[in-house]
């Protein structure tokens, strides 16, 4: 069973209290109205669905209603970072260092 | 050895040592016509219509593992093809029509059990609901009906509808073609008929990789080596984007871990495949006589193929909500496979950006039942280039046109 600590509440919430919300840092095409077919469809339907690390977002849904954002191997659901929902993950940081 | 009552009695006099193995143990070559990657039910089905349909020699069926050991074998083993888009319900009912013919088709018998599948209808909404899907199906020439309280109590005798239960019964929806068939039987069936036809089944062979020449897959490096083709085609479930992911190209695809169980065997005690939504259980009784019970997804991404406590707790309440005689009854195991669900529940079939690799994936919750009908399609369109008619609606291009096919129906309950 997944236990997440909320980053806000920093209280240990169990997958039953928490509700998924997918893949994080999905952005919608701007400008909407110049953004290509492939572009909306990247956008609609495509995601990062891997056997392995998964940059997702979860909401602390019956605690303080947060989203936040975790690292979480999708075999082992070992998670590995836990951040607010501005802040970056690790990779991220480092890509832009 | 083809199997008849006359080879039973045969091999029976003689103790029964003496029966062939089912299925070669292939060591894959260097080169074939046709290369399908996934040995579950669509996979050897695949491999099996190729052979048989498409006149293929020499053909491999790559698998990871062993034969039937992924989701093949961890389903609850219903079929049914109550689907309520006219282009939904030529596909599985062409996959129902083909499990009906197909034991005497691969001379296997696969127990196909026609004992009738039933939804109950727990309110007024879910009635108008029922009403609407059973005209669906009237207009797809698919049988369905609506049956009342009275009738459901008749075949469902120990269902909870007397003591003020939290969910009354208003009747069912009822489809009596659908019900239920042995899964390893359908994995073993076509392995066995398709080896016969003389696919290599190689298992315990992953795909590690393809190589690529002018938008075309060459050759698929795999733990047991190198292995050319003209054509390659793949139907491996949720692992779907992980193959994807090394052709080079991405599917609107989710993986998600979905569980069921089994009880100890107990005496005939249902006959029938019942499925409540208010509940969110669906729940029949082998013909060992466990009791196999199914519930709702994990609704996060996942590979991780095994169960969870939360899961068990839902789905032995609502079982034991609606048969209260069940409470006595003790789980005996309990297990998960990786399902690949898609934006609008409906499969992928057919053509993907690599011209020579062909993919049946997208089944979601519900692959069993369609296992011949995925099968047929994906040899098809290995042997063809082409999508069969059926399927036209069910290419990966419709993300890109936006025609979706939003099937409400797919899941009998609300996944």
């Amino acid at each position: 069973m997944i236990i997440i600590r909320c980053p806000y509440c920093h209280e240990d919430r169990h997958e039953e209290e928490l509700e998924y919300g997918g893949e994080a840092d999905i952005a919608r095409p701007t400008p909407p109205a110049q953004a290509t077919d492939d572009a909306w469809t990247d956008y609609l339907y495509m995601r990062t669905n891997p056997r392995g690390v998964h940059f997702e977002q979860w909401c602390c849904r019956a605690g303080c209603g947060q989203w936040f954002k975790v690292a979480r191997h999708t075999v082992t659901h070992d998670i590995t970072e836990v951040i607010r929902y501005e802040d970056r993950f690790a990779y991220q940081k480092d890509r832009d260092a | 050895m083809r199997y008849s009552l006359a080879s039973l009695i045969r091999n029976g006099l003689r103790g029964n040592r003496d029966w062939p193995e089912a299925w070669r143990s292939a060591a894959p070559r260097d080169r074939y016509d046709a290369v399908v990657i996934g040995g579950g039910g669509h996979g050897l089905a695949t491999a099996y219509y190729l052979a048989k349909e498409h006149g293929f020699q020499n053909v491999a069926l790559l698998e990871k593992g062993w034969i039937g050991g992924g989701n093949t074998g961890r389903n609850t083993t219903n079929v049914r093809s109550d689907y309520m888009f006219p282009e939904s319900a030529a596909l599985y009912d062409f996959a129902l029509r083909l499990y009906e013919d197909l034991a005497k088709d691969i001379n296997f018998n696969i127990m196909l059990s026609q004992r009738g599948w039933m939804t109950l209808i727990h309110d007024h909404h879910q009635l108008d609901a029922a009403r609407h899907k059973a005209n669906w199906l009237a207009c797809n020439g698919v049988d369905g009906e609506i049956i009342g309280t009275d009738e459901v109590v008749e075949m469902l005798p120990l269902l909870n509808v007397h003591r003020n239960p939290r969910y009354p019964v208003l009747g069912a929806f009822l489809q009596r073609r659908g019900g239920t068939i042995r899964h390893d039987a359908v994995a073993w069936g076509y392995a066995r008929a398709a080896d016969r036809l003389g696919v290599d089944i190689i298992e315990n062979c992953a795909v590690e990789g393809f190589e690529t020449a002018g938008g075309l897959i060459r050759a698929v490096n795999t733990s047991r080596g190198r292995i050319e083709a003209p054509v390659f085609g793949m139907a491996v479930a949720g692992h779907s984007s992980v193959i994807a992911d090394m052709a080079g190209f991405r599917l609107p695809v989710t993986s998600m871990c979905l569980q069921a169980m089994v009880s100890e065997p107990l005496k005939p005690l249902l006959n029938h495949v019942v499925i409540s939504p208010a509940t969110g259980v669906y729940i029949n009784q082998t013909q060992k006589g466990e009791l196999v019970m199914g519930g709702v997804l994990d609704l996060y991404h996942s590979y991780g193929q095994r169960g969870t406590f939360p899961t068990i707790e839902k789905v032995v309440t609502a079982a034991v909500e609606m048969f209260p005689a069940f409470a006595g009854m003790r789980l005996m195991r309990h297990w998960a496979g990786i399902v690949d669900i898609v934006p609008d529940s409906s499969p992928i079939l057919g053509a993907t950006p690599i011209g020579n690799f062909y993919i049946n994936c997208g089944w979601g919750t519900g692959g069993f039942k369609a296992i011949p009908a995925g099968g047929y399609m994906l040899a098809h369109s290995m042997a063809t280039g082409k999508p069969h008619p059926l399927i036209r609606d069910f290419g990966l291009d419709r993300f890109r046109t936006n025609r979706l096919v939003d099937e409400g129906a797919a899941a009998g309950i609300a996944h």
